[in-house]
């Protein structure tokens, strides 16, 4: 009776990997799925949600919409963001070193300044950089979400690669800037031609 | 101590604590093999270890061991504000993140009195358990792949890179996701979002057959997961066991219909349940699993609402009042509990997270006690556990 059950067990194993190597041979000739990278590439990188950007004004390219409000700073879990400003008219201002104290121990010390910039229309004024320290994001969106005028934007930079810490840490303004200038001389060039 | 001595395998292993503190099983006679199973291993995921005394090939004692990433999920609860606290709900359970994403925040909103748009608790019930499929698929590759059978893992990848597709076109990423927020989420869904779903649903329909008949029905497979690892009803609520692993025993505990939090109600949807709770139950129970997961997504998609998918009325910086909050939802791996207190503040006071492959692990001492090696492996892949989620 055993014998009998190893026998019946041994044909349906047989059975079941013939069955399996059915599938294997239909999978074979089917269209490959894997995208040979740097031969080719993914098709739907524009839905991925990279590091951030800073959004220009409409009439304006060079300058971006940032009203320098410091709230994507203070809502950032891990403190990527920093900002350096001035008073339009004046050199250098009183708070943005306070303003910037936001950079201690990275997601660990809460970083959060308690301090909130007055209105833009009380004290006008202008960013120098926007620093963004890119080896600490964790893309959760929560800038974009909170910027007030629109100013963040996810980049479609999937394809971020660097050796040093350093090719991680953006001026997101100089970013913006040289953007916004390679855009304008490609235009000029089109319309040149 | 003379080498005989039952205690000295402790003294002539020259390992960490937990092997210089292994007590020897009572049942040992004469010679032991204590052995430590990862914590690089291929077939523990991530960096669990588990210390096993070995008669032969018989294992007498197996003792898991914990910590090596924990991260201090909790600690870091109570340093951030409720907001900066989102990102670490994806990396507690890579696998099922948004399950966490929802606990939190849906924690939160209890606490805060924050209505949720109808509309976002659609977009919550189609997007989670899109997730709850991928976890699923990963956890069918990656057990076959303990058991030896390589081929099953690349067909589970092509169909979660599919899930995955669809999830990035509204979250933005792949794997770690923030995508819920407190009062709704962060991006409404597209129309591209419903049409690839909708074509996933009756894609992965098809494809399950297959499943089946590769894997499922293999004699092999079969031999490897049929009695192995028998959880009894007992043991299972005795271990505080949720999840697949408990329903594979036989009970019919999911949160879904237990305590229907969101709008799991409105659903038609049932919940498989195994009858031996052996290893091949809980595989069954899991396969199941996909297929009302996907009902419910076509549930959801066919009565999906138009409106906001996130309250404007949140504000910016949340608030809750002074209390405590305990809410749960069903993860893929069982039961997620986040318990929160406030002390009114910007941030939690206390922030504990009930993690259910902890109690799930726990199982394993007892049940691969009596068992051979290679059964353990089966008993261990079965329990679908992710490292992270249990170090935290």
């Amino acid at each position: 009776m055993k014998i009998m059950t190893n026998y019946s067990n041994a044909i349906k194993g047989l059975l079941g990997l013939l069955k399996g190597l059915k599938i294997t041979g239909v999978e074979f000739f089917k269209p490959q799925l894997t995208i040979h990278y740097p031969r080719k590439e993914v098709t739907n990188l524009a839905t991925y949600r990279g590091h951030i950007d800073l959004v220009a004004k409409e009439d304006a390219p060079l300058e971006p919409k940032c009203i320098i409000c410091g709230k994507c700073a203070e809502v950032c879990p891990s403190a990527c963001i920093s900002m350096e400003m001035h008073v339009k008219g004046e050199q250098s201002f009183a708070s943005p070193a306070e303003c910037r104290t936001i950079t201690v121990g990275h997601g660990i010390e809460i970083p959060f300044s308690g301090l909130r910039l007055p209105p833009a229309e009380v004290i006008e004024r202008e960013l120098d950089s926007f620093n963004l320290d890119y080896n600490y994001c964790s893309l959760c969106g929560l800038c974009v979400q909170i910027c007030p005028v629109g100013s963040l934007t996810f980049s479609k930079d999937s394809y971020l690669a660097g050796t040093a810490r350093k090719n991680f840490e953006f001026d997101l303004l100089q970013r913006l800037r040289e953007r916004s200038r390679r855009s304008s001389q490609t235009t000029t060039a089109q319309e040149k031609r | 101590m003379t080498p005989s001595d039952n205690t000295t395998m402790q003294n002539i292993l020259s390992g960490d604590y937990y092997t210089n503190n292994f007590t020897l099983s009572p049942a040992a006679e004469g010679d032991t093999l204590v052995l430590n199973l990862g914590p690089q291993h291929p077939s523990t995921h991530g960096v669990l270890r588990v210390v096993v005394e070995l008669d032969g090939e018989y294992i007498l004692k197996a003792e898991p061991v914990l910590g090596y990433i924990h991260r201090m999920h909790e600690k870091m609860g109570e340093v951030k504000t409720y907001a900066q606290y989102l990102p670490n709900m994806g990396r507690v359970d890579y696998l099922h993140a948004l399950a966490w994403n929802w606990a939190y925040v849906a924690a939160v909103e209890k606490l805060a009195g924050v209505a949720v748009p109808l509309r976002a608790e659609y977009i919550r019930v189609i997007t989670c358990e899109l997730n709850r499929i991928s976890s699923h698929l990963l956890w069918w590759g990656a057990y076959l792949l303990d058991l030896g059978a390589f081929t099953p893992i690349l067909y589970a990848f092509a169909d979660r890179e599919k899930i995955m597709d669809i999830l990035q076109i509204v979250t933005g990423s792949r794997l770690t996701y923030c995508y819920y927020r407190f009062g709704g989420v962060s991006a409404d869904i597209t129309p591209d979002f419903i049409d690839m779903t909708r074509e996933f649903v009756g894609y992965m329909r098809d494809r399950l057959p297959m499943y089946k008949t590769f894997v499922t029905e293999n004699m092999i497979l079969r031999g490897r997961c049929v009695d192995i690892g028998v959880l009894s009803k007992e043991m299972a609520v005795r271990y505080g066991a949720t999840g697949p692993v408990l329903r594979g025993s036989g009970v019919a505990h999911d949160t879904r219909k237990i305590e229907p939090y969101s709008i799991y109600d409105r659903f038609d949807f049932d919940i498989p349940v195994g009858k031996n709770g052996d290893a091949m139950d809980r595989y069954d129970v899991r396969i199941a699993e996909i297929q009302e997961s996907l009902r419910i997504i076509e549930q959801a998609l066919a009565t999906l609402p138009a409106g906001d998918y996130l309250n404007p009325d949140v504000p910016e910086r949340i608030t809750p009042p002074k209390g405590e909050v305990y809410f749960a939802v069903e993860g893929a791996r069982g039961k997620i509990g986040i318990y929160i207190v406030s002390d009114g503040g910007i941030k939690p006071y206390r922030l504990k997270l009930r993690a259910p492959g902890f109690s799930n692990l726990h199982l394993f001492a007892e049940l691969s006690q009596g068992t051979i090696l290679a059964d353990a492996v089966s008993i261990l892949g079965s329990l679908d556990l992710v490292i992270p989620e249990i170090d935290r």
